[in-house]
């Protein structure tokens, strides 16, 4: 009797089948009441489609789902709402000139006669806030507060609405690691308070960190449910992608070799004359790894823009063995010896709307073998793409189908191929492991420490500092448009540099 | 689903196909054009509009009822065209000419090239034209005197205007146009030659742009005129829109129209009266003659005052003084009698 | 044989269905339109395709309608290409007619290179036309449509004033003609369609119309054109010159209005009138280029369609004595439809099909990497 009201939540052989495709099939899952329980995949495995079940955006084919021991059907959100059930999603659904109360009490608005009545509504979110510890303002305007806080506010938003189940969507993937350590904390008070946790997620430390069972789903189905006090990080990752994959990046140390990219007091200002880049000074070897480490919008994306010609460069200068290379058109740049995997592969890497031939040779396309006299060669075409696809494993139907329709990972594997096989000089990786999975991740990295091996002169720009961490041999913080500080892995972690990141420690105290 | 729509659509057709047919028969029997007990005759006889529609209330329409007088008549079968580009004029009087018809209208100035062609390249064809001339043995000419009629409208306006300032808007600066200017000003001479003077005129170079007429008419009654006489196609309409918005404020204002009684179009609080084109007279007149072989090819029908090729309005007593009108009349007189030659340019 | 299968598979796509479904309702509702009219939609309709493709004069006469529809199309359809919206043809017909008019009148040539200068510079006249618009896009940042709208005008109003000064011919409204060296016309292909004004325009349109697809998917401009018309910032990525081919591409798709405004004097008209209004080809175009997916093989089907539906209308109202006003509200409606295939698959449920299709491309996912 009490083992069964200690399940929550249960579905019960689970199956939802798109034609030609079983997203989830006969999917078993218990969630307990106040545990936390991970959900564990790579991208497309079917954790999206099975939360979208239980959240009520999509009806099961087959399968039931129980809550409170009670058999429901859950035919919308609104009804999953009411039956307890809240999701914060990966991006967040707040109106920005709206105040956090405003946001959370958006339509379930209490009102007296006509007017509003805020009041008691603010009062119940303070409650709320000091129970949990989220620390939220409630007559704060969302545009003004972080990201970090945002999410809170969602949070927020499904306590308000009287949630007990909480599911979670990648919600690490938008923060700081400083961020994240609060978010882990509050989701371990939920569940100390008796609410029950579903986090989605790809990233394993974070499981090992908090979860207290991790259900592991590999093309539809539920591969295992491990007790996360047991089990091994590789364990996990193991049963994910169904192979042995090591987590660790494998490399020797580097051997850099002589000066190739200078880089000084760099000025770059935005179209709306903001200046982006304050003074930008750093070197590159041949044969090293440096990392760019910073969060989002500090003046990374015009860092690399300005070294790749895609944007104009105020002041300063950028000198490729010894030639100056600022304000050089992008052919000029890339023709140069300049490789460049873009941060957003879907606006710059690839013109989606082009076939896998077409995006191989998006930067040879011009000349000989690929065009003679201005007439494309599409035989030599069609034989780039199939090397590419032959030696960076490219999972397409063919040549001649659009990028568009390709996964995340494939996507990027042909920009990688695309840049590597150029063989540039210098190569700048922007972001290049975003929303790939386990497997791909550690592709990626491995040509990039190949590139470093064979003598080039590598720049890794990422927001995940486990990478730049695992994979630089030196690291830059970015911060405000400057170089705030430099260190290397072996003489730092992952809190100093989110400190340095977000601009209170300087960079000498990673000399100490 | 997706089959079952199909399927809908299918018999949704099928079922439409079988009404539309039975509906069609009905309307073949009540068609009222086919009809009547008209008396019978072989003559077939077409017509191609300019770029313009049968019910443009102007010259097209004219010549349309003309035609259907003609039918109604004389049971000749008529038809008309209206092409909607220029490039379609052509086929248009090929439909008539190499479909039999023994005549074949065209209205309008713009159709003068087409025509040549055409009657150039079918000797045994005949056509006419009206307001231009086509010197081809097989084509008839029909050629208006505006400016007979622009003098009578000429002797109203100088004689009801209580400014002494007048104004005439033009289309295009064509021959044909222009006579309307010179008739009007004559005739305005001959009764107020103060007024004639102050004649204000102004060619918008555009047969179918209400604004500019609109603008025109602004320029012309602001310099203080109060009655314009136009001759522009559409252009007028803008016109009279400014006649009647300023005679919505107390404005004493007139618009004299052109073409056929556009009191009926605009209404007869601001239009004083019209100088009338008997297209229809000069249709049914011409096509008669195709019985007995009198049928006036190669050469030149002039229509004035004495062939009742022009006119002012029947409806001019509504506004214009008995007194004027007599006037009128005895003008007319001396027209036709050849006391009085109007100058045509 | 791959040819084929290829030509079969575009049957197989919804879009091929969707135009197909567009003009069958157009022509549908044009019927019961007719019907409620008190006209008959079958005696109408046959009227139309007797007008068509009745005798040789108007099917001569239908394809010179084709013709322009064509160019037009093809000059929409590169600029749709590129990303942008080309509502200037208007205009650059109009320039493309000056052009021709001031050759073909003016100068002294030998007959066979009198035409060839006529008729190109006719198109650089369209086609510089077409580029002041691109120019003003990239120089000063102004949207293409308002600049091409506004350009329509000015290049009506300049014919006027070329005609008026330079060669307006005596009592008429229409500039003098030009000479018979540089006129297009062909002899015997007039003759044998019996008088219809069929031109050496023909040829040279089905050129390009070839020359287009080949351009388009097989030149490095082609390819520069298309990834700049889908994605701006992968362009500028990969090295493309962006506002480089934005005036290539708008110079190109002038000279096409260049074209069409050039034949119409050197193989039909013969002189240049003074029109209150401008053709409304290059708007027919718009629609010729939607229905048409931009495809060449699309362009000339829909230029087909639409260009016999106009040229029969007049056998509609000669035969069935219904308005021309009909066959444009048909062509309406299927444009209509084409271009907001959303209503067609709320009434088909084609819906279902294209979720289908995002399924299986989402499905892939799952077994890569």
């Amino acid at each position: 009797m009490t083992a069964q009201h200690d399940i929550v939540l249960e579905l019960k052989g689970l199956t939802k089948r798109f034609p030609g495709i079983v997203a989830n099939d006969s999917i078993d899952l218990q969630l307990r009441k106040g545990e936390i329980l991970a959900l564990l995949g790579e991208n497309g495995a079917g954790k999206s489609t099975l939360m979208n079940m239980v959240f009520g955006l999509y009806q099961p084919d087959e399968g039931e789902i129980w809550i409170n021991g009670q058999p429901v059907s859950m035919d919308t959100p609104s009804k999953a709402i009411e039956l307890g059930i809240g999701m914060v999603h990966q991006h967040f659904k707040l109106v920005p000139p709206f105040t956090v109360t405003e946001n959370i009490v958006l339509g379930m608005e209490t009102k007296k006669g006509l007017a509003l009545d805020l009041k008691s509504s603010v009062q119940r979110i303070q409650e709320l806030s000091d129970r949990y510890n989220l620390n939220i303002k409630p007559h704060a305007v969302v545009d003004t507060i972080s990201v970090g806080m945002q999410q809170r506010v969602e949070i927020m938003k499904i306590l308000y609405r009287g949630a007990d189940i909480l599911i979670f969507d990648e919600p690490t993937a938008v923060l700081t690691p400083q961020e994240i350590t609060e978010l882990l904390a509050i989701l371990k008070g939920l569940a100390a308070e008796g609410k029950s946790i579903i986090i989605i997620t790809h990233k394993l430390k974070e499981i090992m960190e908090i979860a207290d069972r991790c259900t592991v789903i590999r093309r539809g189905k539920v591969i295992d449910t491990l007790q996360v006090a047991t089990a091994s990080p590789e364990a996990l990752a193991e049963r994910m992608v169904g192979r042995n994959v090591s987590l660790h990046v494998d490399k020797e140390p580097a051997t850099p070799g002589e000066r190739l990219v200078e880089v000084k007091d760099l000025h770059v200002k935005d179209a709306s004359g903001q200046d982006m880049l304050r003074g930008v000074s750093f070197d590159i070897r041949a044969g090293e790894i440096v990392g760019i480490a910073g969060v989002d919008g500090n003046g990374q994306s015009e860092l690399i823009e300005a070294l790749t010609g895609m944007m104009k460069v105020d002041s300063g200068s950028i000198r490729m063995n010894g030639a100056e290379m600022a304000n050089l058109s992008p052919r000029v740049v890339s023709e140069s010896g300049v490789g460049h995997i873009p941060q957003d592969r879907h606006k710059h890497g690839l013109v989606l709307d082009f076939t896998v031939s077409e995006n191989s040779v998006l930067k040879s396309y011009y000349n000989s073998p690929m065009s003679k006299l201005g007439i494309l060669q599409e035989n030599n075409i069609r034989k780039e793409a199939e090397r590419f696809i032959e030696s960076y494993d490219i999972r397409t139907p063919g040549t001649e189908v659009l990028a568009r329709s390709l996964s995340g990972g494939n996507q990027q594997k042909i920009i990688i191929a695309r840049e590597i096989e150029a063989n540039p000089k210098f190569l700048i990786a922007a972001q290049p492991t975003r929303g790939l999975d386990v497997g791909a991740i550690s592709f990626v990295h491995k040509q990039l420490i190949a590139e470093r091996d064979a003598g080039k002169a590598v720049l890794l720009v990422s927001f995940e500092l486990d990478e730049i961490l695992d994979v630089a041999d030196r690291i830059l913080v970015i911060f405000n448009g400057q170089i705030v500080g430099e260190t290397t892995p072996s003489a730092t972690n992952e809190q100093k540099l989110g400190l340095m990141m977000a601009g209170k420690l300087g960079g000498e105290s990673s000399n100490g | 689903m997706k089959k079952k729509g199909w399927l809908l659509m299918l018999a949704s057709v099928m079922v439409l196909t079988l009404v539309l047919s039975g509906c069609g028969a009905k309307n073949k029997e009540t068609d009222p054009a086919a009809g009547g007990s008209a008396p019978k005759s072989d003559l077939k006889v077409g017509l191609v509009t300019d770029l313009g529609s049968v019910n443009d209330k102007s010259f097209n329409q004219s010549a349309w009822e003309g035609l259907q007088k003609l039918r109604d008549e004389k049971g000749v079968s008529v038809k008309y065209m209206e092409p909607k580009k220029d490039a379609e004029i052509i086929p248009n009087l090929n439909q008539f000419v190499k479909g039999g018809y023994d005549l074949t209208w065209a209205t309008g100035f713009t159709m003068m090239d087409p025509v040549k062609q055409i009657a150039g390249e079918n000797p045994n064809a005949k056509l006419a034209i009206i307001d231009a001339e086509v010197k081809a043995p097989n084509v008839a000419s029909v050629l208006f005197q505006e400016h007979e009629g622009s003098f009578l409208v000429g002797v109203i306006a100088g004689l009801t205007t209580k400014t002494n300032k007048l104004g005439f808007v033009g289309g295009l600066e064509l021959p044909v146009i222009k006579r309307f200017e010179v008739g009007f000003r004559a005739g305005v001479e001959a009764v107020n030659p103060e007024a004639a003077k102050n004649l204000k005129v102004i060619y918008t170079a555009d047969f179918s742009r209400v604004d500019k007429g609109k603008s025109a008419a602004s320029t012309i009654y602001e310099g203080g005129a109060d009655i314009i006489f136009h001759a522009s196609g559409m252009t007028g309409n803008g016109v009279f829109n400014e006649a009647k918005e300023r005679k919505q404020r107390g404005e004493n204002v007139w618009v004299i129209g052109v073409d056929m009684d556009q009191s009926l179009t605009f209404g007869d609080d601001i239009t004083l009266t019209s100088m009338i084109k008997r297209v229809d007279n000069a249709v049914i007149e011409i096509s008669k003659q195709l019985e007995g072989d009198k049928f006036p090819a190669g050469k030149t029908t002039y229509m004035g005052l004495k062939e009742n090729g022009v006119d002012i309005a029947p409806t001019s007593k509504k506004n214009v003084a008995p007194e004027v009108l007599e006037k009128v009349e005895e003008f007319r007189t001396k027209i036709i009698n050849g006391e009085i030659t109007v100058p045509s340019e | 044989m791959a040819k084929l299968k290829s030509f079969i598979n575009v049957f197989k796509q919804e879009s091929i269905w969707i135009s197909i479904i567009s003009i069958f309702l157009g022509l549908l509702i044009g019927a019961i339109v007719m019907l409620v009219g008190g006209y008959e939609p079958i005696l109408a309709y046959q009227s139309m395709i007797e007008k068509i493709v009745g005798n040789p004069y108007d099917i001569g006469e239908t394809i010179r309608s084709i013709m322009p529809l064509i160019l037009t199309g093809l000059a929409v359809a590169i600029a749709f290409r590129g990303g942008m919206f080309n509502i200037g043809v208007e205009g650059q017909i109009v320039m493309g007619s000056i052009g021709a008019l001031l050759v073909g009148h003016f100068l002294e040539l030998p007959p066979i290179l009198h035409t060839l200068f006529a008729i190109v510079v006719g198109a650089i006249f369209g086609g510089l036309w077409g580029m002041l618009v691109a120019w003003l896009k990239t120089s000063r940042g102004i949207n293409e449509v308002v600049t091409c709208i506004m350009l329509n005008w000015s290049a009506l109003y300049i014919s006027h004033i070329v005609v008026r000064m330079f060669m307006m011919e005596e009592g008429t409204a229409r500039s003098k003609l030009i000479q018979d060296s540089a006129s297009i016309e062909m002899p015997f292909l007039i003759q044998w369609f019996d008088g219809a004004r069929i031109h050496w325009g023909f040829i040279i349109t089905m050129l390009l119309l070839v020359g287009y697809s080949f351009y388009m998917n097989k030149t490095k401009w082609g390819y520069e054109l298309r990834a700049v018309g889908s994605s701006k910032h992968a362009a500028h990525y990969a090295g493309i010159s962006v506002n480089k081919t934005i005036h290539r591409t708008f110079f190109i798709s002038g000279m096409m209005g260049g074209l069409v405004g050039t034949f119409e004097i050197l193989g039909v008209f013969k002189y240049l009138a003074i029109a209150p209004t401008t053709s409304g080809l290059g708007f027919d175009g718009i629609a010729v280029a939607l229905l048409g997916m931009n495809t060449a093989i699309g362009i000339l089907l829909a230029a087909a369609l639409f260009g016999a539906l106009m040229y029969g209308s007049q056998g509609m109202s000669f035969g069935a004595d219904v308005p021309g006003e009909v066959i444009r509200m048909v062509v309406s409606i299927i444009i209509f439809f084409a271009a907001a295939p959303g209503m067609l698959r709320v009434l088909f449920q084609l819906r279902r099909s294209t979720r289908r299709k995002e399924v299986s491309a989402r499905g892939n996912d799952s077994v890569s990497h």
